[in-house]
């Protein structure tokens, strides 16, 4: 009896599997995670409905205000109307509340820019240095000094050379986190290549780029999308650690980082221009790296045991 | 063993030049003259023609890579314009604050994190083991200088209990330093603390599922001496092993915790170099970051012949 109770959901689950998003949604963090990370998309997307002003918009009359200030707003027509400021107004009496909701936009392109940028650059070297085994050496090496520097160090010299942008920010983070995606490819490259798969296509003399694009690449897909996550949830810290030393992303393009930055002053007296993007910063983060554990668990069950 | 010393220190050197090789271009592929980018805005045209001639530039690009790392070898950055001292007394003068955080982050995060780890790990899927675990997801994802802020909030502004920022050299009395070094070390270790308590967690598992584990049971140990005899002693590897790799999330970590504390240590030395767009100071500091960063990872390989009787090289 109970060797029919066991065979049967396994009987079950071999007829009909279940999809890796069903699969993830069973547990109660990953549901979590996802609802925060769905949340700050819709947010980031919504932002200029979501009762905001224009991110800014310097208000000399309603600077410093604690949250739940009246603050009342002049048009450029002269009109004037009053709204509660929920999360105050930063030094420069621009909206902290606005700033945040439109902080999301950049906090999550970065993210994800980051992340396709270093897996793109990453997926090509990494199928390169597996597959082309003359070249290995030499890239490994190069990626072994790259991983050498600490990576926020790396990012903080990048973008010290290419001067603070949106883009330039994007790319020193995306940088320092090109070695690791190259060596998890090189890996799976060494043990695809010995598939008989490849060998056929081999014997067939199929050219080795497409060897590499149609039998090699999509079996590196499922890890990859993992490190995906967790490089765009860690770049989104490092674009926030940039932005607050004052290095990153330039005050006029709001983000999480910068605004915090701007309350660095008057901390003390004004907390919550530190506090209410700090807590989006940390929950979005949150959210990706739970959402990152889940895809993981569910995509690639031999990389639980080795972390 | 002295043959495996050697191949290993040996290894460090082809990944040093490459970091090395790394600063030198990151100067010289920048658009512009790097005479004129080291001298800075406020450089008059002699001093940019002298830094021409120090560094070699009218020399082909191999040689000019030979004159500068022939001048780090022996400990010569250059000079800060910015700051009007050679870079290596800049470096020097900065290093002890930055040294003593460090110091104390690590102490503190390996004595909170490899019991946590092992207790996580003994009570698997208990209550205690999935708060460990959430609260190592959540130390990976809150920023250190969000964790700072909070800190100082609490326990400098509405509690009074510690100063809100500042260093006080340990020299000067150990009160007053450690007094300023409780509320950084804190921040900086939590990041190190999630890491280090994940992979003893996860190497104390692997360890418990080991014959020799239960052969120590079966004869009667108790659990505790089997946890620290056996199990943390061959865990240690691993152990070991993430806090070297750990020490770059360190590093990053100092940097904006010096920062929030106003410890004038080398963190806040990189960033004000970068503001000032100090390029050879920003080049001594990513250096010598990654020296130490490669060293004591060479370290930790090395330590593996005495946690482990079963590596021998």
């Amino acid at each position: 009896m109970s060797a029919l109770g066991e065979t049967l959901p396994v009987a079950g689950a071999a007829r009909r599997p279940a999809g890796t998003f069903a699969r993830m949604a069973k547990s109660p963090g990953v549901m979590f995670g996802g609802a925060v990370l769905a949340l700050m998309l819709l947010i980031a997307l919504l932002a200029p409905v979501l009762g905001t002003i224009a991110p800014s918009a310097i208000n000399p009359a309603a600077r410093n205000k604690t949250p739940g200030a009246e603050i009342t707003m002049r048009a450029s027509d002269g009109t004037q109307t009053a709204r509660s400021a929920w999360m105050g107004t930063d030094s420069l009496g621009r909206d902290v509340y606005s700033r945040v909701i439109y902080g999301a936009r950049v906090s999550l392109i970065v993210g994800v820019a980051a992340a396709a940028v270093s897996v793109a650059i990453g997926l090509f070297f990494g199928l390169v240095a597996g597959y082309v085994r003359w070249l290995d050496g030499a890239v490994m090496r190069v990626m072994d000094g790259v991983m050498a520097i600490p990576g926020i160090l790396l990012a903080i010299a990048l973008v010290s050379l290419w001067g603070a942008g949106l883009a330039t920010v994007i790319v020193a983070v995306a940088v320092p986190e090109i070695p690791r995606v190259v060596r998890l490819v090189r890996s799976l490259v060494l043990s695809i290549r010995e598939e008989p798969y490849v060998e056929a296509a081999v014997a067939l003399g199929t050219p080795v780029p497409l060897i590499l694009l149609r039998h090699v690449m999509p079996n590196t897909v499922a890890p990859l999308i993992v490190q995906a996550t967790f490089i765009c949830a860690n770049s989104i810290l490092v674009e926030a650690i940039l932005s607050f030393l004052g290095i990153g992303i330039p005050p006029d393009i709001p983000t999480w980082g910068n605004i915090m930055a701007e309350g660095r002053a008057l901390f003390r007296l004004f907390p919550h221009i530190i506090f209410f993007p700090g807590v989006f910063l940390s929950l979005t983060v949150l959210a990706i790296n739970i959402v990152g554990d889940g895809l993981r668990d569910t995509l690639d069950p031999r990389m639980v045991k080795r972390i | 063993m002295l043959a495996f010393l050697a191949r290993r220190a040996l290894a460090t050197i082809p990944v040093l030049a490459m970091v090395a090789v790394f600063v030198f271009l990151m100067l010289r592929l920048t658009p512009g003259d790097p005479a004129a980018i080291i001298a800075g805005d406020n450089a008059n045209t002699q001093q940019v023609d002298a830094i021409r001639a120090q560094l070699g530039l009218e020399k082909p690009l191999l040689a000019q890579f030979g004159i500068w790392i022939g001048k780090i070898l022996q400990g010569d950055f250059g000079e800060s314009f910015f700051f009007k001292k050679t870079v290596a007394d800049l470096i020097a003068q900065r290093i002890e604050p930055t040294l003593a955080l460090a110091i104390v982050t690590i102490l503190l995060a390996v004595a909170v994190a490899v019991p946590l780890g092992v207790l996580a790990a003994w009570k698997q899927n208990s209550w205690i083991d999935r708060t460990v675990m959430a609260l190592s997801v959540a130390g990976f994802s809150v920023p250190v200088f969000v964790i700072g802020y909070v800190l100082i909030y609490v326990f400098a502004i509405q509690l009074g209990w510690l100063p809100v920022q500042g260093y006080r050299s340990i020299s000067l009395g150990f009160g007053q330093f450690i007094e300023r070094m409780i509320l950084p070390s804190i921040t900086l270790s939590v990041i190190y603390i999630a890491l280090i308590a994940r992979i003893t967690r996860a190497a104390v598992l692997e360890v418990l599922g080991e014959d020799y584990i239960r052969t120590a049971r079966a004869k009667g140990l108790s659990d505790r001496q089997v946890l620290v005899h056996h199990g943390l002693r061959a865990a240690a590897v691993p152990i070991v092993t993430v806090i070297g790799l750990g020490v770059a999330v360190l590093i990053g970590g100092v940097v904006v915790t010096e920062s929030v504390y106003g410890i004038p240590g080398i963190g806040r030395l990189v960033v004000d170099a970068v503001l000032a767009r100090d390029y050879p100071t920003i080049q001594a500091v990513v250096m010598v970051f990654s020296v130490v960063y490669v060293a004591l990872n060479l370290l930790v390989d090395l330590s593996y012949v005495f946690l482990d009787p079963r590596i021998r090289y």
